[in-house]
């Protein structure tokens, strides 16, 4: 624990991962679980004294809650999240809060109210985001994991850009009680870590029916999904001819050939509809968004500016809170729900999203799992992607995953050279809804294993 | 879009805009809500299909009281901007004539 404290004071002040860190909490903990490795009474806390790094919108008792917006700069959380409590009984202890863009809208985390986080691999370049502090703390050395949460790739995207394993669990699979919401349908909260073995881990501690979400699902939700010891991998090279860095590219077909060379099968596969993901997911989250951030009235909690009646205590009080990508997705919500355009974006794109989950059950008929880059490019250069529709694009991947709820893992596949800095890129495997045990279970033979040859 | 239009959108989602805001979140809106208009194109075929959320099943737990008498009051009272003893203050709504 002091190791990890020690890395946070020399490094963070230039990454600037954290929004707080928890030391004395931390290091009492930490002698706590010292003594009880001693004493011997560690049998059901399978994560006792390991220090995670946990992004400020998951709420963690009597600690700051900021989702790193104004509008939350002073609040306390009154209560611990489910997957805090359950990480907190398995002996897991907080070593601080990390950076976010702000209400997790962003994948750059250049969107917090706090200031931008930077890549510990390129300090002139993005961690990625939304889930960019947890990623970068993690790959800095700042914690050995962290917990992020994915709407639409906000932890799969980090994960790649900062060279870490990163899971978006199966919709439902782990709960979200106590998470601020963003895109109710769509949230899922998942580790950062360095290894699969470890996401599996922290993955198992959080998982679970919660009476207090009640879209949390059990084991009969959905058919089981098998674990295999060769798999059938589909790989959708139509979905890759645009706008995929070559680089990239280059490294995925050399993955692609690693797996064939192991023994597994590959096919190309269709998606039409996938392809199409990216333009329902940007009705549909920014809808829910516009209803979840509804709340923020500057009346019960959060900000509150002075105004002359009550309407004018809510129009100042959020346009003082939120910040400018904040406030263009409740915008965006706020149109396509309005009377007149709701069956003609939020209808349709419902439909969409449907007919997206039908195309991959078929898909998932003849293969195992669908595997693509996790991001179209290496980590981009802060204050890069100034347009927001090129910054929607990169999500292009990992969208379609939370529009059809079914689980995804990035990891690391090799490095690209860009201007001299060497950048992590990584590749996501897809698998059927509540098939998390199969990723972790191909990711550790295809991922772990090379570390472990690595480090012999 | 209009300055109109984003000014209206604005004042359903409770939030006052500045003029420079109006002009940019016009021509950012414009283009983003002219991208996301495809999905017309894939839902055509099945426009007078009802859309569906997900799958759809009640999950009901008792409704029981689960927290001591005033566990949280101190808490989420101290998050209140404005108090007057145990309640929340707000500003009138009803005005006298």
């Amino acid at each position: 624990m002091q190791d990890y404290l020690a890395v946070i004071k020399t490094s963070d002040p230039e990454i600037h991962a954290f929004l707080a860190t928890y030391e004395s909490e931390a290091l009492a903990a930490a002698e706590q679980a010292t003594a009880a490795y001693a004493a011997g009474t560690i049998a059901d806390q399978p994560l006792l004294g390991v220090p995670l790094a946990i992004k400020n919108n998951i709420l963690i008792k009597d600690q700051l809650a900021t989702a790193a917006s104004k509008m939350l700069e002073n609040y306390t959380a009154i209560y611990d999240a489910t997957i805090i409590e359950r990480l907190r009984a398995a002996g897991a202890i907080f070593i601080g809060s990390t950076n976010m863009d702000e209400f997790a809208m962003g994948g750059s985390t250049e969107s917090s109210a706090f200031g931008p986080t930077k890549n510990p691999h390129d300090l002139a370049r993005v961690p990625g985001g939304s889930s960019g502090g947890s990623a970068a703390a993690v790959a800095a050395g700042m914690a050995p994991a962290a917990i992020g949460t994915d709407t639409g790739g906000s932890v799969r995207q980090p994960a790649s850009y900062c060279g870490l394993v990163g899971h978006k669990p199966t919709y439902g699979a782990v709960s979200r009680y106590g998470l601020m919401a963003m895109g109710s349908s769509l949230d899922q909260a998942g580790p950062l870590t360095h290894t699969v073995a470890d996401a599996r881990l922290l993955h198992s501690v959080m998982a679970g029916v919660d009476p207090m979400d009640a879209t949390t699902i059990t084991d009969d939700t959905y058919p089981k999904v098998a674990t295999k010891d060769t798999y059938t991998f589909g790989v959708p090279h139509g979905f890759m001819a645009d706008g995929v860095d070559p680089e990239v590219l280059a490294l995925f077909e050399a993955h692609v050939a690693s797996l064939v060379a192991a023994g597994h099968s590959v096919v190309d596969i269709e998606l039409p509809l996938f392809e199409q993901g990216l333009a329902a997911y940007y009705i549909v989250m920014p809808a829910e968004v516009s209803s979840n951030l509804a709340r923020y009235d500057g009346i019960r909690y959060g900000h509150s500016a002075d105004g002359k009646d009550l309407l004018e205590v809510y129009e100042q009080s959020r346009a003082q809170g939120f910040g400018s990508e904040v406030k263009r997705r409740i915008l965006l919500g706020t149109h396509v729900l309005s009377s007149g355009y709701y069956d003609a974006y939020y209808g349709k794109a419902q439909i969409v999203r449907r007919k997206m989950r039908a195309e991959l059950a078929e898909v998932f008929q003849s293969v195992d799992m669908i595997i693509m880059p996790t991001a179209p490019t290496p980590a981009f250069k802060l204050g890069e992607q100034a347009d927001p529709l090129s910054m929607y694009r990169q999500d292009i991947f990992t969208v379609p995953v939370n529009l059809a709820g079914v689980p995804a893992i990035s990891f690391p596949m090799g490095t690209v050279d860009q201007g001299g800095s060497l950048l992590p890129v990584g590749v996501q495997y897809i698998a059927p809804h509540a098939g998390d045990e199969r990723l972790f279970d191909a990711g550790m033979k295809i991922y772990d294993a090379t570390l472990t040859s690595k480090r012999d | 879009m209009k300055p109109e239009e984003i000014t209206h959108l604005a004042s359903l989602a409770r939030i006052a805009l500045t003029d420079t805001e109006i002009a940019a979140y016009g021509v950012e809106l414009a283009q983003i809500v002219e991208y996301v208009s495809t999905v017309n194109d894939i839902a055509a075929d099945e426009a007078d299909a009802a859309p569906m959320v997900g799958a759809r099943y009640n999950v009901l737990r008792s409704d029981a009281v689960t927290n001591a008498p005033d566990q949280f009051t101190e808490a989420i009272l101290r998050e209140m901007p404005h108090t007057q003893g145990r309640s929340m203050a707000v500003k009138k709504i009803l005005k006298a004539k």
